[in-house]
């Protein structure tokens, strides 16, 4: 201390005693690994054998996503009158299921683009498989509203194309919206995705070609396009990366904004509140957040990825449950307050209705799972057990499809009119058609784990301390360490 | 081993040392040389005097032409080629317009985006001198190499070698063209 005294003497003595010491932060990859630990150990997952578990676990999903095929198929050899919505509730679970899918979907978006825009450097482990998660939802939830308009064969007059009388689609409805924003929103997470891949696939493309796997090789090399690391490229391309995560930021927010005024634009009692944008994308970002822990969590154990996926990562994933959750259980909160302040009878009655009508279960399970569950995570001895994380990630789940089927089917079973009420229940088509809407998702995840990258090994290097070029990170614990010193 | 020679190429071991020997070979004036890296080194770009990318040009001109679309679109479909009234509204409004052309910007931008990108860089090429080389086997793993093509003005096969040495590189190599 006395040696540098003498350089600093015009300040006074206490400012060499008390310095801003730098805020440590936690390792993005553990256990000092190399950079070529890092190839060898995500590409080590597709160019191992296929193990049981896979091939368990494919055939089971594919069957469950059979329930699927043939509840579609019923539908369209019989009519929609195959699945249980009828007057009043003539948007039930297929709605329902869109609305949770397309929520699901939101997570990943938000880990690649917002975080990416945040400079969150821990999104790299985790946002390959999470935008995966999105397209595959987003495909899930397209299954739904095609679905549900009956003749399936007359979708395309969604599309702006003038039909036969020469008439165009009415633009003023949010079902149209709709109907842009999830068709960019799935084109756009799937170019964000496949640019993000680039790298990667390069990366195989040679590994195999030194295997001897001339087939893997082709094929990964066709869509590497000729990828050879290039920094004039790299320059192009974070550049690219940079933009498709600024627009992809509008565009996440937009999607479930958007989605939204399917109900906020009606009149209904229950739906028809300014608070569902900001509301439905809180809650699409809480459910999306606990599908990528429902994931991650068994895929690192399974594969070992423990130095990648570490606890500052689950613990970050946490505390955006938390943080998503809690403002979930404020718009509750502030609905059910301004159906009181608001003074309109129709708006109270909607609101007295979910809670204690015939409905009350659903309303009820949904406030366990989204508002009591999340608050679990306030602790950190909760944030270390992994498998108790894991469990709470299905309540979560759990919870935002209840919240989905809340909105939607207590308003309309309860509308205007007395003489018009009902009380809705799901056929078996509908519960089949839903249930396997999950194994189309297990396929279609299981599939990618085995073929393509679940985690971007040209970002998880550039966020390693050996990847900065004045040797080491400015702001890892050797600068906390220096500080010190 | 073909009588035409693509260039030379030299292996780094660290990030550093290949930020440095890249600014070596910015300063000595060469043109036509590239850095082979498994992953973007941030910094890189200036030592080797690489300007801001161009592709936010692309990303521009596709966001203008992405909203006016949804915004013509709308006009003309609702306003000039069948006009009807639906629930009282007007022909046209921009509000009710927006949401659609809103997303056509951000579709639109997101493919000038790429396009740009892939046009910029000069890609698909499935076929290059660098890609042949036994290297880009380890450029794509962990290690990282300079590339300076015979092309370049300043190009002279003893004089390059004896560069890339001085900066640090190892195990240069010929590339076939």
């Amino acid at each position: 201390m006395a040696a540098h005294a003498h350089s600093t003497a015009a300040q006074p003595a206490i400012l060499n005693e008390v310095k801003p010491t730098p805020f440590p932060r936690a390792t993005l990859v553990e256990n000092n690994r190399s950079f070529g630990w890092v190839t060898d150990k995500i590409s080590g997952i597709i160019e191992g054998k296929t193990p049981t578990w896979w091939w368990v676990c494919f055939v089971l999903a594919c069957c469950v996503a059979s329930f699927t095929v043939a509840g579609i198929t019923y539908l369209v050899s019989t009519g929609v009158g195959v699945w249980g919505h009828a007057n009043p509730v003539n948007w039930a679970w297929d709605i329902v299921n869109f609305v949770f899918w397309i929520g699901i979907g939101h997570a990943g978006t938000l880990i690649s683009a917002i975080l990416c825009l945040l400079r969150q450097k821990w999104r790299t482990s985790i946002n390959r498989a999470a935008e995966a998660m999105t397209i595959f939802a987003v495909v899930c939830a397209g299954i739904f509203p095609v679905f549900h308009v009956g003749r399936v064969w007359f979708a395309w007059y969604l599309f702006p194309i003038p039909n036969s009388n020469d008439i165009w689609q009415n633009y003023r409805s949010p079902l149209e919206w709709d109907v842009f924003a999830v068709s960019t929103y799935g084109t756009v997470s799937v170019l964000f995705w496949y640019v993000g891949l680039l790298p990667d696939l390069a990366v195989l493309r040679d590994r195999f070609f030194k295997a001897g796997n001339k087939v893997r090789s082709f094929c990964y090399g066709f869509f590497a396009l000729g990828w050879r690391g290039s920094n004039r490229h790299w320059s192009n391309y974070e550049m690219a990366y940079l933009i498709l995560a600024g627009v992809s930021t509008p565009l996440v927010l937009s999607v479930h904004t958007i989605v939204s005024f399917d109900f906020a634009v009606s009149l209904l009692p229950g739906w028809h509140t300014t608070i569902f944008p900001p509301y439905f994308v809180a809650g699409a970002i809480f459910s999306g957040f606990g599908m990528v822990l429902t994931l991650m969590l068994p895929l690192r154990a399974i594969y070992g990825l423990q130095d990648l996926i570490t606890q500052y990562h689950i613990d970050c994933m946490c505390k955006i449950v938390l943080a998503t959750g809690t403002i979930v259980g404020y718009a509750y909160g502030m609905e059910f307050f301004i159906a009181w302040y608001g003074a309109n009878p129709n708006e109270g009655f909607a609101f007295i209705n979910r809670a204690f009508g015939h409905y009350a279960w659903a309303y009820w399970i949904m406030i366990s799972c989204n508002v009591i569950t999340p608050q679990f995570f306030w602790f950190k001895k909760v944030r270390e057990n992994t498998s108790f994380v894991w469990i709470l990630s299905i309540f979560v789940n759990v919870g935002m499809w209840f919240e989905r089927f809340v909105i939607i089917v207590t308003s309309l079973a309860r509308d205007f009119l007395p003489s018009s009420w009902g009380y809705y229940s799901p056929s078996i088509v509908e519960i089949f058609t839903f249930f396997g809407t999950f194994g189309v998702f297990s396929v279609l995840f299981l599939l990618f784990i085995r073929f393509l990258p679940v985690m971007p090994m040209a970002e998880i290097k550039s966020v390693m301390p050996q990847a900065d070029v004045h040797g080491h990170d400015d702001h890892g614990t050797d600068a906390l360490a220096k500080a010190h010193h | 081993m073909s009588a035409k020679s693509y260039g030379l190429i030299a292996t780094f071991e660290t990030t550093p040392s290949v930020y440095h020997a890249a600014e070596q070979v910015r300063d000595a004036g060469y043109k036509n040389w590239d850095c082979i890296t498994p992953f973007p080194v941030h910094g890189l770009d200036k030592a080797m005097g690489l300007g801001r990318s161009k592709v936010p040009r692309f990303s521009l001109c596709g966001g203008i032409l992405g909203f006016t679309t949804g915004m013509s679109l709308i006009i003309y479909t609702s306003y000039f080629n069948y006009p009807l009234i639906v629930g009282g509204k007007p022909y046209f409004s921009p509000l009710f317009a927006f949401p659609v052309s809103y997303e056509l910007t951000i579709l639109f931008t997101a493919f000038a985006t790429i396009g740009g990108m892939l046009f910029l860089n000069g890609l698909p090429m499935h076929y290059h001198p660098v890609l042949k080389s036994d290297k880009i086997l380890s450029g794509m793993d962990d290690k990282f190499h300079i590339v300076i093509e015979s092309s370049d003005p300043k190009f002279n096969l003893a004089q390059t070698k004896a560069l890339l040495e001085k900066a640090g590189g190892k195990d240069i190599q010929e590339l076939e063209a």
